[in-house]
């Protein structure tokens, strides 16, 4: 297990290194960080060599992509360059970001994970009662829901929930904007009510699609399994109907369902991106924005990064997983 | 996955037989005429199974009914996506059937525009995620070897780069006409094509069949080409269309960011982001139309797709009886 | 104690019982599918007794594995099973589930055909084994994994310790089989039901697999079902046969007679189309045609638009079972009378130039 840990991630090196050039290349194509000042009026052209040579633009591509690299795995991610942003150190800014939006994804994907494979696996056992057409129905329209309506949705009605409970007399409960930076505050039970209330609306929204995949592609694996030989055999052998579904059908229908944990992991950071978005988190998702929109080529490689080395790690993570439940994979 | 080429169980196969039984021959007289047999080709069979799946039949008639609308009703109607003549946020009336927007503009006309650009910007994708995954990981997956690996790093490198992060980044780029975002959205989208093909394939490339091919002396892209392809229409199929309904709604989405379709082009992501400060507002004209339109072609589109998963493999359905 | 020695003592206690263990009478099941209602298996009686093996021949889609499941009530939820099966004096048709688990992998067990999909891949053979043991038997996880070693190496598999901790891929094909008969005779079974289990494996491995059965029933005394298309397989094992076509038994009685003296042309021309040591320097007849649909079935006997010697009585009604020239020997033929007369009943399927055969 540990030389296959070790092969992947020497693997990954390449990958990352690759892909960093794409990313800088796209990216530095992309926009122009002196726009604005070539549009000024009265700026001659020596003010604007001056610039480009400060921000090392006059260097052809790849050397700059060399510069930035090296500095890059040094720890030095550069500052912001967009416009009108306090030149902030990169590195923090995106960390910070990072692990607001990390806390959402892991919230949601592990909710989703769990309820899906749940709802899946009695949807396949009781296939076609009124529990499985009722999930499959919710499935579909949830997989045909945009995400962001979701959450509009779930935002508007959590501000009307607000207004009942502060009419009732209770505090508001659901927050919409991010998770507070200082953390919460009070007692254990305090803490607990802000913690679900910033929480619930955007897990619930990010949650929601992956939780239809997820239920629906456990429910299809466990009719797969339930069909087999194997456990054709199990029920031969006098196992109860409990057993035979759970110790032999489940856990085999378990494994497809790793591989769709990472193939979904993109799909869930593009929707936690929105999601935050909507809810107006300062995490990955707003970040993402702003440094496009004003062109902040530093932001956006130092995030490309991060997320790519995220979704790195996640893929290793469930490959070993995925080996762990089937023994005829074993990774050396 | 699904298998297409495995035979069903024995009661299912003599069910599919057709037999006369003995057709009143002269005792004795066997041979050419007693028995017939009629079989179906797969395409019959998968059409008949789709016709039963009523959901996936009324998916369909709806779907080409909004085709439809989106392409010709423009021409007919009064008004276009650029008309501003109306007053500000009139309600439905006669002259503007679902009202007008903030601008002044006619909310069926944009939503006819949206429509179309939504839905063409879909297919565009969903062509393309096709195309390159199916091709790539049929390759892949039968080649083996250097090919296959080089493949598999080449998925890898897309997949470490979120869809969201640079579409946005390119298409804002290029200034968010419709093909940009399709193209992007595009290039983008066919790595869980080719990882599921690649499955299958290899699978399929260690069956008999193929190595009798190759006995034959059939080359690479004759095996390739006529033999395995036509054994994974089903799950290409059902790939394709689900592959369409995630570009509606990640077009969407990207829309609604504002890193996807920009003004003066349309689509019915960037309606909505126009428009959301309406929802469970009083003007509900604004909101509801485009999102119902949205959710209908992708609710559509997903149990057209379902019903061609059940179609190709019935493994899974009800006996019906 | 061993296996060897709970055996003997099973048997001991035994020798009391009744010979017969199992008897189906008008057995019948049908499975409702969008093509119609499928006759699978329509009205199959036999028995089987105690140190007996039944060889249960036929093509696919004879009814011969449907029947064999419906004893153990393994069929789908679609199945209407009708009739009467009898085991030890138990009637298994309609019986509650839980009374059929308890008999399952315990009193009746049964062994599946591929090995390589039979066996869950995700737990050890040990594993498997354990859990088929402490389903019918209260004992610690080390009891039953000592059984497990035990029923290992009761079916010959080298080192039982170090492979009981294995995984079935790390099996050969007659390897795997041979997990899976241990599986069946762990705790003993009075019945075993064989349904191919040598088909997916290759010559030589069957011969020892065979072996392995042959030997398990002189232990034990069980009763054997074996069900296959290979005749070479009933031939050297079975006591008895029985021939299936069409859902229906259409001919059985001891093993030598029916081989050597066929009474019913589907059993004669299932015996010529394939090569044995008797046919060297003749031709291969195979059988034309098809198997019928078993939603569509012939008027009257079902083999009749593939039998040379049909005849109009053959299409008014499907012919009983009647006694064919022996006591035990059972057979679905009218004219099974002219078929014992003849001296070369193969002739009849030979397809000559000319055309079609006649009655001879």
């Amino acid at each position: 297990m540990v030389p296959y840990i070790i092969r992947r991630l020497l693997i990954s090196i390449p990958i990352l290194g690759i892909g960093s050039l794409l990313a800088y290349l796209m990216v530095a194509l992309s926009g122009d960080p002196l726009a604005n000042l070539r549009a000024q009026p009265g700026v001659t052209e020596s003010v604007i060599s001056n610039a480009e040579r400060q921000l090392g633009l006059d260097r052809p591509v790849l050397v700059r992509y060399w510069n930035w690299l090296t500095d890059f795995v040094q720890g030095d991610w550069g500052v912001r360059l967009g416009q009108g942003q306090a030149r902030a150190d990169v590195f923090d800014t995106v960390m910070r970001a990072f692990l607001v939006t990390f806390q959402l994804v892991l919230a949601a994907e592990v909710l989703a994970i769990v309820l899906g494979v749940a709802v899946g696996v009695l949807a396949a056992v009781r296939q076609y009662s009124l529990f499985d057409n009722s999930a499959t129905t919710a499935a579909f329209i949830m997989f045909s829901m945009p995400l962001f309506c979701v959450g509009i949705a779930l935002k508007t009605y959590g501000i009307e929930l607000n207004n009942l409970l502060v009419n009732l007399g209770f505090e508001r409960w659901l927050t919409t904007a991010g998770p507070r930076r200082g953390g919460y505050d009070g007692s254990v039970g305090e803490q607990i009510f802000q913690y679900t209330g910033t929480f619930l609306l955007p897990t619930l929204t990010l949650m929601a699609i992956s939780f239809a995949a997820y239920s629906r592609f456990q429910r299809s694996s466990m009719l797969e399994t339930m069909n087999t030989d194997y456990v054709r055999t199990a029920r031969a052998k006098g196992l109860r109907p409990s057993r035979v579904i759970f110790r032999h059908a489940f856990r085999n229908a378990l494994i497809p369902v790793t591989t769709l944990m990472s193939l979904n992991f993109s799909a869930v950071l593009g929707g936690a991106i929105i999601t935050e978005i909507v809810f107006g988190w300062n995490g990955l998702g707003t970040l993402l924005v702003e440094s496009v929109r004003q062109y902040d080529p530093n932001t956006l490689m130092g995030w490309l990064m991060v997320t790519a080395v995220v979704v790195v790690l996640f893929n290793l993570l469930a490959d070993i997983l995925y080996s762990y439940l089937d023994p005829r994979i074993r990774l050396g | 996955m699904a298998d297409v080429t495995k035979s069903s169980a024995p009661a299912g196969a003599a069910a599919n037989l057709v037999a006369s039984g003995y057709s009143g021959l002269a005792p004795g007289e066997f041979g050419t005429g007693a028995m017939t047999t009629g079989a179906r080709t797969q395409w019959q069979t998968v059409l008949r199974r789709f016709r039963r799946h009523r959901a996936a039949m009324i998916s369909v008639g709806l779907f080409v009914l909004l085709v439809l609308v989106a392409i010709v009703l423009p021409w007919f109607y009064s008004y276009d996506h650029t008309y501003t003549g109306g007053d500000s946020f009139e309600e439905p009336t006669a002259a503007h059937i679902l009202g007008t927007d903030q601008l002044g503009r006619d909310m069926v006309a944009l939503i006819l525009r949206g429509t179309q650009y939504s839905l063409l910007i879909s297919i565009v994708v969903g062509v393309m995620a096709t195309v390159i995954g199916v091709s790539l990981g049929a390759l892949s997956g039968y080649l083996g070897g250097v090919i296959d690996t080089l493949v598999n790093r080449v998925v890898d490198l897309f997949l470490i780069l979120p869809l969201v992060a640079v579409a946005g980044i390119l298409v804002h780029a290029f200034a968010g006409s419709w093909y940009v975002v399709a193209l992007v959205l595009g290039l983008f989208s066919w790595m869980t094509v080719a990882r599921i093909n690649r499955g299958e394939t290899l699978s399929l490339a260690q069956r008999e069949f193929v190595e009798a091919a190759r006995a034959l002396g059939a080359g690479t892209p004759r095996i390739v080409f006529r033999h395995i392809l036509p054994n994974l229409t089903g799950i290409i199929t059902v790939n394709a269309t689900l592959a369409v309904a995630t570009a509606v709604l990640a077009e969407a989405a990207l829309s609604f960011i504002g890193l996807g379709v920009q003004p003066p082009d349309t689509s019915l992501g960037l309606i909505i982001q126009q428009n959301y400060a309406q929802f469970g507002g009083a003007r509900w004209w604004l909101f509801w139309p485009p999102f119902l339109t949205i959710v209908a072609i992708s609710l559509c589109i997903n149990f057209i797709g379902d019903g061609l998963r059940d179609a190709f493999d019935p493994r899974q359905t009800r006996v019906r009886a | 104690m061993t296996r060897r020695e709970l055996a003997q003592e099973k048997l001991t206690q035994e020798k009391l019982a009744p010979h017969e263990l199992l008897r189906v009478a008008g057995l019948s099941v049908q499975f409702r599918t969008e093509d119609g209602v499928v006759h699978a298996v329509r009205d199959v009686s036999y028995s089987l007794g105690r140190g007996e093996v039944l060889g249960v021949v036929g093509e696919s889609g004879s009814g011969k594995s449907v029947s064999s499941m419906a004893i153990l009530g393994l069929l789908p939820g679609t199945a209407r099973i009708t009739g009467s099966i009898s085991f030890n004096g138990a009637e298994l048709v309609g019986a509650p589930d839980t009374a059929l688990r308890k008999i399952r992998g315990n009193d009746i067990a049964m062994i599946f055909q591929d090995p390589m999909t039979s066996l869950n891949p995700v737990y050890t053979v040990g594993w498997q084994l354990a859990e088929a043991y402490r389903v019918h038997h209260r004992v610690s996880r080390r009891a039953a994994w000592s059984q497990a070693v035990q029923a290992l190496e009761l079916v010959g598999i080298p080192q039982p310790d170090r492979r009981a901790r294995q995984y079935p891929h790390e099996f050969s094909g007659g390897m795997r089989q041979r997990v899976v008969i241990a599986m069946a005779v762990i705790n003993d079974p009075m019945l075993i039901i064989a349904d191919e289990p040598t088909t997916a494996l290759d010559v030589t491995v069957q011969a020892q697999i065979l072996d392995t059965l042959r030997r398990i029933r002189d232990e034990t005394r069980a009763g054997i079902m074996l069900i296959t298309h290979d005749l070479g397989v009933v031939a050297g094992m079975a006591d008895r046969v029985q021939v299936m076509y069409g859902g229906t038994i259409v001919e059985t009685g001891g093993v030598d007679e029916v081989f050597e003296l066929p009474r019913m042309p589907y059993t004669v021309g299932l015996m010529g189309s394939i090569p044995h040591a008797g046919q060297v320097g003749r031709r291969l007849t195979p059988i034309p045609g098809t198997p019928p649909s078993l939603v569509h079935l012939p008027q009257g006997c079902t083999f009749s638009p593939r039998c040379p010697l049909a005849a109009p009585q053959c299409v008014v009604a499907e012919p009983a079972l009647v006694e064919g020239g022996s006591a035990g020997h059972a057979v679905r033929c009218v004219r099974w009378a002219e078929l014992a007369g003849m001296s070369d009943p193969q002739r009849l399927f030979l397809r000559s130039e000319t055309g079609a055969g006649t009655s001879a």
